[in-house]
């Protein structure tokens, strides 16, 4: 909260600290190139493995795979042929497209709309309904499993995509409405005193008007809420259960880390299906991803 | 940024067309049976199945009903219902409600309507948040067979609970003061180079990977071999190279403590680098250059200046991260379930409802983490009075 959401990484830094010479500044920049290194090292590993003959992975380290990167029977993409079809990857995939996107854009909608009204329409019980929004952000999960899967096992939604919809939304939500609402109650009044004077509706305020102009809050609670649905396990093992046609990529992940531990070469390349989108979302979305983090900050 | 005024007047103070109503009323049927495909496990199959029916192909039916055939695209025709339903419902029913209410009179319209906005949203916190946690203190206080018991709770304080809960300490202790440490590190050293923004990726891009990912990622570096085999994880490779025997980081206590840790370590650092970065970058050039023509070194302008500065984002990266590791699940359960003394209360609270099918106790669990967390919940509820204008 303390932070503003308009800070922005990477902006020049010019005359903020003194610059040394070349010679002492280079205990500086070899420091910086090896904490990047050290931190890509991980990764890289996994993603060369990924593409090793499934033969080698374990006999050589993939380092080793490197250096002799031009050895014919080096490289393969067989494993993730192997781990789409064999392990209901590719299902997975679509799976997690199916459980991701409504479970970003429905706490996104009825948060937009919930946040408009605290902020700008007077109605009674407001003050005390939004001081139950912000005690209910840090409330943990782990406080609504139990219940929530008793309701679900009586109304059949145990391992329904509407189900986990709406599990996702409803814990999204808190941080949700927050962040909008602290963003809305920002705009001007005069913007809302002008639209009611031209006999706009208040929903017709809202589509026209508060929603254009909460693009950059919507975008970054979006991203925030793609990546942490995208990415979470607990929730999907929980209410959608171990079921093959229902397993999101973590929980499809998590099953074939179990059994075969020692299947590298699938393991490696499932690991990096994973990824790909959080990473391709994270790569041409990254500064509202930026701002999303320090919005978020909170939760 | 005005309001288009002829647009305005158009539908003006007579609300939103008719059209609209009848169209998302409709839309809302449509939803209402999207949702019953939804709900049944099969219902991608059974409406292809149905397609194929009406087209002539009742072999591919057949098949899709007996759990063959065109499968895959079933569950395509299923994630386009999903998607248009999901998305699609959600605007309809806000439509729908609101031209509904548009057309009440106006002193019952401007009474109803803010009711229309909030009203989802404090329908969901109430059965998914409020309720639950409820229930969820409640249902501690009883044993499976329904029984008032204070059992959940004693048997909190002995032996593997008491492992567990020591365990869960030192996660918020280590993994929180170790990401914001590096964090911090990070952002300052980077604050001084001039491809900061490249550099920054590096750091941060684990944040966009799941912890069952990372978790994969990191098995591999620590993955171990019999001395007598060629060692391919990374940090026994290089362990083995100065001579000493090949170690299991990852199931072996104590060691597997810092190196589950580490893992969370390494994706939390970049959340705590752009937080603190950006805060870094708040501090004035004035208060610094003022600092350093008083002959300060760049050392006691860190930690003199700059640090108390930031302080207040150093406590809200701290608050998060702490949150974050004291519900840490993902990684514990995907290393090794808790096996090896290394065990979590929210791995254990999985572990009690799905295994041993002690849900008191594991609304005891819940309940640990829910404590632990109201002084943050007090905290964020004072500097929010502190600021409400409401």
């Amino acid at each position: 909260m303390a932070v503003s959401a308009k800070a922005q990484i990477g902006t020049k830094s010019g005359s903020r600290f003194w610059r040394a010479p070349l010679l002492q500044s280079l205990p500086l920049r070899i420091s910086v190139l090896v904490i990047c290194f050290l931190w890509t090292l991980p990764t890289a590993g996994l993603l060369v493995t990924s593409f090793r003959n499934p033969q080698l992975i374990t006999k050589t380290g993939w380092w080793e795979g490197l250096v002799n990167a031009f050895q014919p029977d080096q490289w393969t993409l067989q494993n993730y042929a192997n781990v789409l079809s064999g392990d209901n990857m590719a299902t997975a995939f679509l799976n997690s497209l199916i459980v991701t996107i409504p479970s970003t854009v429905i706490p996104i909608t009825i948060a937009a709309f919930a946040a408009y009204a605290f902020a700008w329409i007077p109605f009674p019980g407001r003050g005390p309904l939004f001081i139950v929004v912000v005690a209910l952000l840090v409330v943990p999960l782990q406080m609504a499993l139990i219940p929530i899967l008793k309701i679900y096992s009586g109304a059949s939604l145990y391992g329904t995509f509407l189900g986990i919809w709406l599990a996702h939304t409803a814990f999204g939500l808190p941080l949700a409405i927050f962040l909008l609402y602290n963003f809305m109650s920002q705009l001007p009044r005069d913007l809302f005193e002008s639209a009611s004077i031209d006999g706009a509706s208040a929903f017709q305020t809202f589509i026209r008007l508060v929603l254009p102009l909460s693009i950059p809050a919507l975008g970054a609670f979006a991203i925030f809420q793609f990546l942490w649905v995208w990415n979470d396990l607990l929730v999907a093992l929980v209410f959608l259960g171990p079921g093959k046609d229902v397993q999101v990529m973590p929980t499809a992940l998590y099953n074939m880390i179990g059994p075969r531990g020692g299947a590298w070469h699938l393991l490696t390349a499932g690991a990096f299906l994973t990824m790909i989108v959080p990473l391709g979302v994270f790569l041409a979305l990254q500064r509202a991803f930026v701002r999303g983090i320090l919005a978020g900050s909170v939760k | 940024m005005a309001l288009d005024r002829t647009q305005a007047t158009d539908s003006g103070a007579y609300g939103t067309p008719r059209w609209v109503l009848v169209a998302s009323l409709i839309g809302l049927v449509f939803a209402a049976l999207g949702i019953t495909v939804l709900i049944d496990p099969h219902g991608g199959q059974n409406l292809l199945a149905g397609l194929y029916d009406m087209l002539g192909n009742s072999s591919g039916a057949e098949a899709l009903r007996n759990g063959q055939g065109d499968q895959f695209i079933a569950k395509l025709l299923l994630a386009v219902i999903a998607l248009l339903v999901g998305v699609g419902g959600i605007w309809l029913l806000f439509t729908g409600a609101s031209t509904i209410v548009e057309r009440f009179s106006p002193k019952l319209r401007d009474r109803v309507i803010p009711w229309v906005f909030i009203a989802p949203a404090v329908l969901l916190l109430t059965i998914f948040l409020v309720y639950p946690a409820v229930g969820t203190v409640i249902s501690s206080f009883f044993d499976p067979k329904g029984a008032f018991t204070l059992n959940n709770w004693t048997s909190l304080a002995k032996g593997e609970f008491l492992e567990i809960l020591r365990n869960n300490v030192i996660w918020l202790v280590v993994a929180t003061a170790g990401s914001v440490g590096l964090g911090l590190l990070v952002a300052a050293l980077f604050d001084r180079i001039r491809r900061e923004s490249l550099a920054k990726v590096f750091i941060f891009t684990p944040l966009a990977i799941s912890l069952v990912g990372a978790t994969v990622i990191w098995k591999f570096v620590y993955a171990v071999q019999p001395p007598s085999q060629p060692q391919f994880g990374l940090l026994n490779a290089i362990w083995t190279a100065f001579g000493n025997k090949p170690v299991a980081w990852a199931t072996t206590f104590p060691i597997n403590l810092p190196a589950e840790m580490l893992i969370m370590i390494w994706l939390q650092t970049g959340f705590a680098m752009v937080v603190l970065s950006a805060a870094i970058k708040g501090v004035s050039v004035e208060v610094l250059e003022a600092a350093r023509l008083d002959g300060a070194g760049e050392r006691q302008i860190f930690f003199g200046i700059i640090i108390p500065l930031i302080r207040g984002s150093i406590v809200t990266v701290t608050t998060t991260i702490a949150i974050a590791t004291l519900k840490i699940f993902d990684v514990v359960f995907s290393v090794s379930g808790g096996l090896n003394h290394d065990n979590v209360v929210a791995v254990r609270m999985f572990q009690e409802m799905f295994q041993f099918f002690n849900d008191g106790r594991a609304a005891a669990l819940a309940t640990v983490l829910f404590i632990a967390v109201l002084p943050v919940m007090v905290l964020n509820l004072r500097n929010f009075r502190r600021q409400a204008a409401m």
